[in-house]
């Protein structure tokens, strides 16, 4: 097959509904009758509810209603479920509204519906709930202590689960036979997510027909459906309608089922009007799941030639008060099974203690365990190699697993199916001029200058299969993807799938997918996502899943629909089925070129049905369920260069070379972008964010004004470059790329800033670098 | 994101405006409105009435006045980055606007309401202070002239009296021998300034015959570095006396403190910033 | 208390009566209905809801619509003319300056009003003026591009 759009950076076929002004977002829509949902919260960590006053907020002009959660669960709306268990993990229910205790800053406790938004929030003001305050937990160590507050009655010492993974004996045995070993105790900081769009969602029910619709910020509006109908408000599956729209970046905290939404759904019941809630930016930085935030102890072994014998890691990872939905794989099988990186590690070892504590539950964001994992891998080989008076890039490469060892069992479970390390070092080292860039560090360094250099060596272990193997790890989900492909009698091709955009650029790179297997122009292509009212099913958009599983199942119904499609055209063409070649767009007979059917003739033919084969069923439309081997599993090197003012302790990032390695590239321009964007939020963590909780366990960085995001200003342009090492097990060969900037960027950030600060003598300093934590270290290092 | 009801009231004159204030004592006076609405949208602000002034056209201007510049209170910081006027009589000016916020920010905000709201980490306080400005008050009571040094009283509280409205800020014609600065080092989220400190030297063969500086985000209020600029009359402003006058010039105690920043971070960087400021106003004093 | 506003749009003038409370954003947004304006925080820092007041990039949402009364305003939805795109809209799509389209309305007005000022910024220039826009899908490079294309692109046609 000639190929005509894989792999062309085709512009985005959805733009121009974005840069006129012309996109859908929840909170653009409206019905007749709309009316609006205002959350009142705690302001409390930890309190216990003593009453809850409506009166003065019902009497204030404009309200309609005021439930509570005990409203909700009176009328039998379950706890909010989580989708992945682990062996003996305590799970306290986790009601949308608090019933008899608030467990963090934020939950919601009543929520005031009113004619508009103005309205909703003045009558917020005035419920009256009497809290009786308790101590309150917020740091992940320090719920672990004896003595510190309980969250949950079902967890008297905060533990929600202990979980490990790999061989401790061995692990111990390689370390008591090493010639060298390092230790650092890093924190992997929470963050906020911050998608620019807030969280939004919009109910309606239908009385006459007993069903309800859903508009809702959704990364998988089809696992929304289920586990609100099914789970939590009791609604059959097929009376809800979930429709997530265009969604205004999701960056994993999409794709949990949250209480808002949940309140509206069953408020609209209540009320008998379509109610919207669109948080406002505060209450996302309460609501949104974070991310992160572990405390870790890791260690490193090695021999005489610096080879790696072992490594050992210990982590307590806070969990937040609740569990989030997919909370508990997060620091665990997306963790602990990325130890290995890039490297050949005979053995690993490694312990997490999932920790309840009076905080915004934790979950998914971009990168989801495997970030965390790099940088405990990356900033330990930087260590080891400044402990051996190595360079850290050939203490790198020597550490390498070989091309020719793919696939590559890990000794933490994964099956790596392939990658070629080297090649992305030697491009990335190239790419930046490593040993001029070397010796201008020293001259600089002699003029008082600190620039350093920081790699970061990640691999990354995406799409999320197989179902089964998932499913035995404590999955409540199975992890495949859907693909409906409709072909129609003009030839003209509409996808369901069950993958969903917010950003990612699916309506384009699918329809390339599509319009090169059936030879058609890319405009008779539409990609539908986002409706369970249009999609048969799906898994959704989360952990770069939606080409490599997405993609392929697209590729498995076109499969279908040519295989029938030819019987078809053999039929008109009077030959035998086998002696059909299908070549860009046209049916033809072997060695008989100009003797041929179009794929529109076929199409229209299909569902004519006059002249057809015998016993075939007419129509042409097939339906698939892809349901991947394996992870695939993208890799690549990062560099960063930065030049730190060892006066202020202000960090300026001078250069950043990213070599990654997705495996095939469907749009060269979309899979670029995505990397720029997942660098930026890994130099976010490295430098700029993390949420701040104080000892009553308030959240001080609760606004835009507290929490940094990257600005344009704060970031240098990128010097993007790859390499291409097919992922053998899906048949479009390709890996996924959503999230490798994110996983790799943080710790080239700060290896480079450990790097810049060498001479000092500082080795670690815990992120975000802010510019005071620098000027610290660098004035205890010189009073020392 | 959604602020309280409240009473509006626009004003089209200042007299109209006194007016308005006298008939209703709560209100508050809405400029440019990006120093108040943000906090209204908090409802950390809640005022029962505004009097908008932002088309009282004699509020508006930048004018010359003999050895004085007269800025009118309506001005906006986009104004100020861009004048060409400014550029020649008062340079620090621009320069210290082109810092405030950023750019949709700057076409709102005015100089008058950023001054009458006193944010101890704006801007503008620092230059005012260096600067030696005056702010011109209107109120029941007529008009009078408050002195920068007693104008920034604390914590968003200047010398204004209720009732009163700042019309107008007048500023020195910066003449030959004078060099001017302004160093921000910027909060990353807000972009207020954990320090800001902007500077003012007369320079006369090559001896600094005046300094003034002003330090804004480092305390509750604004505030001038006078024992450095006294440290520095009669001296030569080269690198090794700067340096020597600027060290630990600040104590950290009384500075705030916050998650990015701490008072020993901030006085630290009073005197990293104080000493950069003092150079390059040195440099371009000649 | 409801206040009469007068205020004209991508060219139609709207005559409504409006709580002064009311932001300008939600004014476009709900009472008017064009929604290609955004609201991202609540802060006045993210820019989503940039629009062109009297030609100034404002942020909508720290703006009453009491103070827009008489002013002329600019959405994105005004931007492009009799169906030709602004080299902004353009550039954005060129140079993929975009991904899930939440901030791009105000990140296209807020470097409108950059162009108007500065026909031929440089990088720095650019990411300066657009300190007041966040966007968390691009890492702004290809914004940056974007804008670039839009400067050349205007260059040549004045």
């Amino acid at each position: 097959m000639a190929t005509r759009y894989f792999g062309v950076a085709m512009k985005r076929r959805e733009d121009p509904r974005f840069i006129t002004g012309r996109g859908t977002y929840v909170d653009d829509l409206a019905l007749p009758g709309l009316v609006y949902a205002a959350m009142v919260r705690s302001p409390h960590a930890h309190a216990r509810i003593k009453a809850i006053h409506k009166e003065k907020a019902l009497q204030h002009p404009g309200v309609i209603a005021v439930f509570t959660g005990k409203d909700m669960v009176d009328s039998g709306v379950k706890s909010l479920p989580c989708g992945w268990l682990l062996p003996g993990m305590k799970l306290p229910p986790h009601y949308p509204m608090a019933v008899d205790k608030v467990r963090h800053v934020g939950e919601i406790v009543a929520v005031v519906i009113a004619q508009d938004r103005y309205t909703a929030e003045d009558a917020a003001e005035l419920v009256e709930v009497e809290y009786e305050p308790l101590p309150a937990v917020a740091d992940g160590a320090k719920a672990l202590q004896p003595g510190a507050p309980a969250v949950h009655d079902e967890a008297p010492d905060n533990v929600c689960f202990r979980w490990s993974i790999g061989d401790r004996e061995k692990t111990d045995e390689a370390f008591r036979r090493a010639h060298r070993t390092v230790k650092v105790e890093l924190v992997n900081q929470r963050l906020i997510p911050n998608a620019i769009e807030p969280r939004a969602a919009m109910a309606q029910y239908n009385p006459a027909t007993d069903e309800y619709t859903l508009w809702v910020t959704s990364q998988n509006p089809h696992v929304h459906r289920l586990l609100l109908a099914a789970f939590v408000l009791g609604i059959p599956e097929h009376k809800l309608r979930v429709i997530s729209p265009d969604v205004g970046g999701g960056f994993g905290s999409k794709i949990f089922v949250y209480p808002e939404e949940t309140i509206v759904t069953w408020a609209t019941k209540q009320v008998g009007r379509p109610v919207k809630w669109t948080a406002r930016r505060r209450e996302s930085f309460v609501s949104d799941a974070h991310g992160r935030d572990h405390i870790t102890e890791a260690e490193l072994a090695v021999d005489e030639k610096g080879k790696i014998l072992g490594m050992r890691v210990k982590t307590i990872a806070n969990l937040g008060a609740y569990l989030s939905t997919f909370a508990p794989a997060i620091p665990t099988y997306l963790y602990g099974t990325l130890l290995s990186g890039q490297y050949e590690i005979p053995t690993i070892y490694c312990e997490v203690t999932g920790v309840f504590t009076h905080t915004t539950p934790v979950d998914a964001y971009r990168g989801a365990g495997r970030p965390e994992a790099t940088y405990v891998v990356e900033r330990l080989m930087d260590v080891m190699a400044r402990e051996l008076g190595e360079d850290p890039a050939e203490f790198r490469r020597k550490n390498f697993i070989p091309p020719d060892k793919f696939p590559y069992q890990t000794p933490v479970a994964l099956q790596y199916d392939s990658g070629n390390y080297e090649g992305a070092l030697n491009k990335a080292l190239e790419v930046i001029r490593y040993k001029e860039l070397r010796q201008q560090q020293e001259e600089l360094r002699k003029q008082g200058r600190y620039i350093g250099i920081g790699f970061s060596c990640y691999i990354e272990a995406c799409g999320i299969a197989p179902s089964q193997v998932v499913g035995s790890l404590g999955a409540q989900a199975g992890l495949w993807e859907s693909a409906l492909v409709r072909v129609h009698p003009t030839g003209k091709v509409t996808v369901y799938t069950g993958s969903h955009t917010h950003g990612q650029g699916h309506e384009t790179a699918f329809a390339q997918i599509v319009a090169d297997e059936l030879g058609i122009p890319i405009e008779d292509v539409e990609i539908i996502h986002g409706d369970t009212g249009s999609v048969p099913f799906g898994m959704g958009t989360y952990g770069s899943r939606s080409a490599p599983v997405g993609g392929s199942a697209i590729v498995l119904s076109l499969q279908k629909i040519k295989e029938k499609a030819r019987k078809i055209a053999a039929h008109l063409l009077e030959a035998a089925e086998e002696d059909v070649v299908f070549e860009d767009g046209k049916f033809y007979v072997k060695g008989v070129p100009d003797r041929f059917k179009t794929f529109q003739e076929v199409a229209l033919q299909a569902y004519l049905a006059h002249n057809y084969p015998p016993g075939l069923e007419p129509g042409l439309e097939a339906s698939s369920f892809y349901d991947p081997k394996n992870f695939t599993f993208p890799f690549g090197t990062h560099i960063a260069v930065v030049d730190v003012d060892p006066e202020t302790g202000k960090v300026k990032i001078l250069r950043y070379v990213a070599v990654d390695d997705a495996g095939r590239i469907i749009n060269p321009l979309i899979a670029e972008g995505q990397v720029h964007g997942g660098i930026a939020q890994g130099i976010g963590q490295a430098l700029l964010e993390g949420a701040v909780y104080d000892e009553n366990a308030q959240l001080l960085s609760a606004s835009l004004l507290d929490y940094a995001l990257p600005r344009a200003d704060d970031l240098p342009s990128f010097e993007i470059d790859h390499t291409v090492t097919p992922c053998p097990h899906n048949p479009l060969g390709v890996k996924g790329i959503g999230e490798t900037g994110t996983i790799a960027a943080t710790a080239a950030v700060v290896n480079a800033v450990m790097d810049a600060l060498t001479p000092f003598g500082i080795r670690h300093i815990d992120m975000p670098l802010t510019p005071e934590k620098i000027w610290r270290a660098i004035r205890e290092a010189r009073a020392a | 994101m959604y602020p309280a009801s409240f009473n509006y009231y626009r004003a089209m004159t200042l007299q109209e405006a006194l007016n308005l204030l006298r008939q209703h004592p709560e209100a508050k006076v809405l400029a440019g409105g990006h120093s108040l609405i943000p906090l209204m949208k908090l409802r950390l602000a809640n005022p029962p009435a505004l009097v908008d002034i932002g088309r009282i056209a004699e509020l508006k201007g930048i004018r010359r006045a003999d050895g004085t510049v007269v800025i009118g209170a309506l001005t906006t910081h986009r104004e100020v980055e861009f004048s060409e006027e400014l550029k020649q009589w008062c340079p620090l000016l621009p320069e210290v606007a082109a810092h405030i916020g950023d750019p949709p920010v700057r076409n709102m905000g005015t100089i008058g309401g950023s001054l009458a709201h006193a944010d101890p980490a704006a801007d503008y306080p620092a230059a005012m202070l260096a600067l030696g400005a005056t702010m011109k008050a209107v109120g029941p009571g007529g008009e009078r002239m408050i002195a920068a040094d007693e104008f920034f009283l604390g914590m968003l509280t200047t010398a204004l009296q209720p009732g009163e409205i700042l019309t107008e800020v007048h500023v020195p014609v910066l003449g030959k021998g004078t060099g001017w600065a302004y160093e921000k080092f910027p909060h990353p989220a807000s972009r207020y300034a954990v320090v800001g400190v902007a500077v003012v030297v007369r320079v006369e063969n090559g001896i600094c015959r005046e300094a003034r500086i002003g330090i804004t985000g480092a305390a509750p209020r604004a505030f001038r570095a006078t024992n450095v600029e006294q440290a520095l009359a009669g001296k030569r402003l080269d690198e090794a006396t700067v340096r020597a006058a600027t060290e630990n010039m600040v104590s950290p105690e009384g500075l705030l403190s916050d998650p990015f920043a701490s008072a020993a971070y901030r006085a630290h960087l009073c005197a990293v910033l104080t000493r950069r400021a003092l150079l390059r106003a040195a440099e371009r004093a000649g | 208390m409801k206040v009469p506003v007068t205020v004209t749009v991508n060219g139609q003038v709207y005559q409504r009566e409006v709580e002064p409370r009311l932001l300008l954003v939600h004014f476009i947004r709900e009472v008017l209905g064009l929604t290609g304006t955004h609201v991202g925080c609540d802060t006045s820092q993210c820019g989503a809801c940039v629009v062109l007041m009297d030609g100034k990039a404002v942020k909508s949402c720290t703006v009453f619509a009491v103070q827009a009364d008489g002013a002329q305003i600019t959405t994105i939805e005004g931007l492009a003319r009799n169906g030709q795109l602004h080299p902004l809209q353009e550039g954005f799509w060129e140079m993929h300056g975009l991904q899930c389209g939440f901030c791009t309305p105000g990140m296209i007005l807020a470097a409108y009003d950059l162009l108007q000022r500065n026909p031929n910024p440089t990088d720095e220039e650019i990411r300066h003026a657009l300190e007041g826009n966040y966007c968390r899908c691009t890492g702004y490079h290809n914004i940056v591009r974007a804008v670039r294309y839009a400067a050349e692109k205007l260059r040549v046609q004045a």
